[in-house]
């Protein structure tokens, strides 16, 4: 190991520290990998900056729910060399709290580790931190968890969107190298979007949900949170594959590559009216739309195409996803893990009252709204009926992708907003997942790059195309992102 | 749409006690939500099959062979409550 650097003080040290700040996961490996970067020592300013917020709770970003006070070890010369990632509280990690934002698990220490994140670690990961997120991944405003709201790094006052949100904060902000999320909606793509970093949800099946505290099954996924596309590429290729442990994971049929492309010629992009029109914002047309002319520029074939149910997405989103959360939430019971409250009489009296005063209000709203959908007399009318429109929207998108490659779409339809605007307000929330729910439901790949700005905040541009083209989407996806060079220092704490 | 009652009955099958204060804002957001979402109604569907699972697994099952599972003392001790290598809860008819 080299001498640590700490001797250099002043103006030499900050330009040290602004330059290792500035380093992509893949550049720090690669800078470890020739011996010209020490892991412990990026580790240690990542954990320190990491430390600062959290000690700073509200005052500061609220990223983290909690911080490695060492690094976990020496890393072998795998190929991430000990770059320090940063993972969401829902991942099980063993002997460290993992409470998915809710105080329903305080105290949780998992017996075990979640596949990805062992496979991150395996890969030569180094775990930094837990982020802060919406509880049970359930919000698009990081406002719903047990640990309290996480500010947007662009605009304090206003959210960084959710679920992941204190993942996508946390990298946008430099506080982490890079991030691990989850999506069942849109919950890595639309924080992505809102803090201006990159976002990629895989194909369902991609990566193992094993040790995931579980949302919606048919939905969640994991996946990267990243400054640059590169490193989503860079992720995911050592996180997929099939896992004995979660029957619905897949051997990917290909190796994930790095992406190269520098041009878009012959590819064709889609662009679906019924998700970049009406309810997308001005400021984020405009942007976006400015972004598809670059596209065009560098040889991209731009084409209109029709996703007739996609304006029903959403509402078959909205039974689905709280049907599955009602059943997976039913096992917290404070039986065998987390909260129970004192003094229950007996054991129904124990399980309600545990329950009550361990979820939040947007949970408890999901878990009514799911038990209501799956409950007698409704099934045919909310559950039967959204899975048959779940059909419809798989068969628009197959339909879609005989006619061109990828499909492009702004990520959300505004900016960040307000924290507290919508909180009150449960649909007009929900809304804030229009354009990413129809992928989800699909179970196809997507991925949020920024493409510009609007009133100085971040817009996010998603690119979704057929299961399991993650490498040609990853290459278009980076080829727009040299084009449009997006900065987003700014974010920086 | 769905009244304070019924909001009740939801909540008994849920496991989830729900306080006086809680019962009139959650049936209003309640009928807000399902409101919106009863737009699929609309749709005609009756010849469309549901879709349970995007991927199309069947059968992926792990042999059948014995093997050591989580210690008991590790699975006991998250638990709020244990006794005699179990998880210890209140009696069902207090």
């Amino acid at each position: 190991m080299r001498a640590p650097q700490a001797s250099l003080f002043g103006l030499a040290c900050e330009a040290k520290m602004s330059d290792l700040l500035s380093l992509s996961a893949a550049q720090a490996a690669d800078a470890i990998a020739a011996g010209s970067l020490s892991a412990s020592e990026l580790f240690e300013v990542y954990r320190t900056r990491a430390a600062a917020d959290r000690a700073a709770g509200a005052d500061g970003l609220n990223c983290f729910t909690w911080v490695a006070a060492q690094r976990p070890g020496e890393s072998s010369p795998a190929p991430l060399g000990g770059v320090p990632l940063a993972v969401k509280d829902l991942f099980c990690t063993e002997g460290v709290p993992s409470q998915s934002g809710s105080r329903i698990l305080e105290g949780y220490e998992p017996p075990y580790t979640a596949s990805a994140v062992a496979r991150l670690c395996a890969a030569g990961a180094s775990l930094l931190a837990k982020t802060n997120q919406d509880e049970f991944a359930m919000g698009s405003s990081n406002e719903n968890s047990a640990f309290g709201a996480v500010r947007n790094p662009w605009d304090r006052t206003r959210v960084p969107g959710g679920s992941s949100g204190g993942s996508a904060a946390a990298v946008a902000a430099g506080l982490a190298p890079w991030a691990l999320g989850t999506d069942t909606g849109g919950s890595i793509r639309q924080p992505a979007a809102l803090c201006g970093i990159v976002g990629l949800k895989p194909t369902y099946g991609a990566v193992s949900r094993y040790g995931m505290i579980a949302f919606a099954s048919s939905l969640d996924q994991a996946g990267p949170l990243t400054r640059d596309v590169r490193d989503a590429a860079l992720m995911l290729g050592h996180m997929v594959g099939r896992d004995e442990c979660d029957a619905t994971s897949l051997a990917f049929p290909h190796e994930i590559q790095l992406p190269t492309a520098e041009r878009l010629d012959g590819v064709r992009l889609g662009v679906p009216e019924e998700l970049s029109g009406e309810g997308v914002h001005a400021g984020v047309l405009d942007a976006f739309r400015a972004a598809l002319v670059r596209a065009e520029e560098l040889g991209a074939q731009i084409s209109d195409v029709r996703l007739p149910h996609a304006p029903h997405a959403l509402s078959a989103y909205y039974v689905i996803a709280p049907a599955e959360a009602s059943s997976n939430l039913a096992r917290f019971d404070g039986v065998r893990y987390g909260l129970r409250v004192a003094d229950a009489a007996e054991l129904s009296d124990m399980y309600t009252r545990t329950r009550h005063d361990g979820f939040g209000a947007e949970v408890k709203r999901r878990i009514m709204l799911g038990t209501y959908a799956l409950s007698s007399g409704y099934y045919d009318a909310f559950y039967g009926r959204a899975q048959r429109v779940r059909t419809k929207i798989a068969e628009d998108f197959s339909e879609a992708f005989q006619q061109v490659d990828l499909i492009a779409t702004p990520t959300a339809p505004t900016v960040a907003f307000k924290l507290g605007d919508k909180t009150s307000d449960p649909l007009s929330m929900y809304l804030n997942d229009f354009c990413t729910v129809p992928m989800s439901l699909a179970g196809i790949p997507a991925i949020s790059i920024p493409c510009g700005l609007s009133d100085g905040l971040p817009v996010g541009l998603q690119l979704a195309g057929p299961a399991f083209s993650e490498n040609r989407m990853l290459d278009a996806a980076y080829a727009l992102e040299q084009a449009l060079a997006f900065d987003g220092s700014a974010a920086r704490v | 749409m769905i009244d304070r009652d019924e909001v009740l009955h939801v909540a008994r099958l849920a496991r989830l006690a729900l306080s006086e204060d809680e019962l009139e804002p959650m049936a209003r957001e309640l009928s807000a939500v399902l409101e919106h979402v009863a737009k699929i109604g609309e749709l005609n569907l009756e010849e469309v099959a549901p879709t349970f699972h995007v991927v199309d697994v069947t059968g992926a099952l792990r042999p059948d062979e014995p093997r050591p599972c989580l210690p008991r003392e590790v699975a006991l001790a998250q638990a709020p409550a244990v006794s005699e290598g179990g998880f210890l809860v209140p009696s069902p008819q207090a």
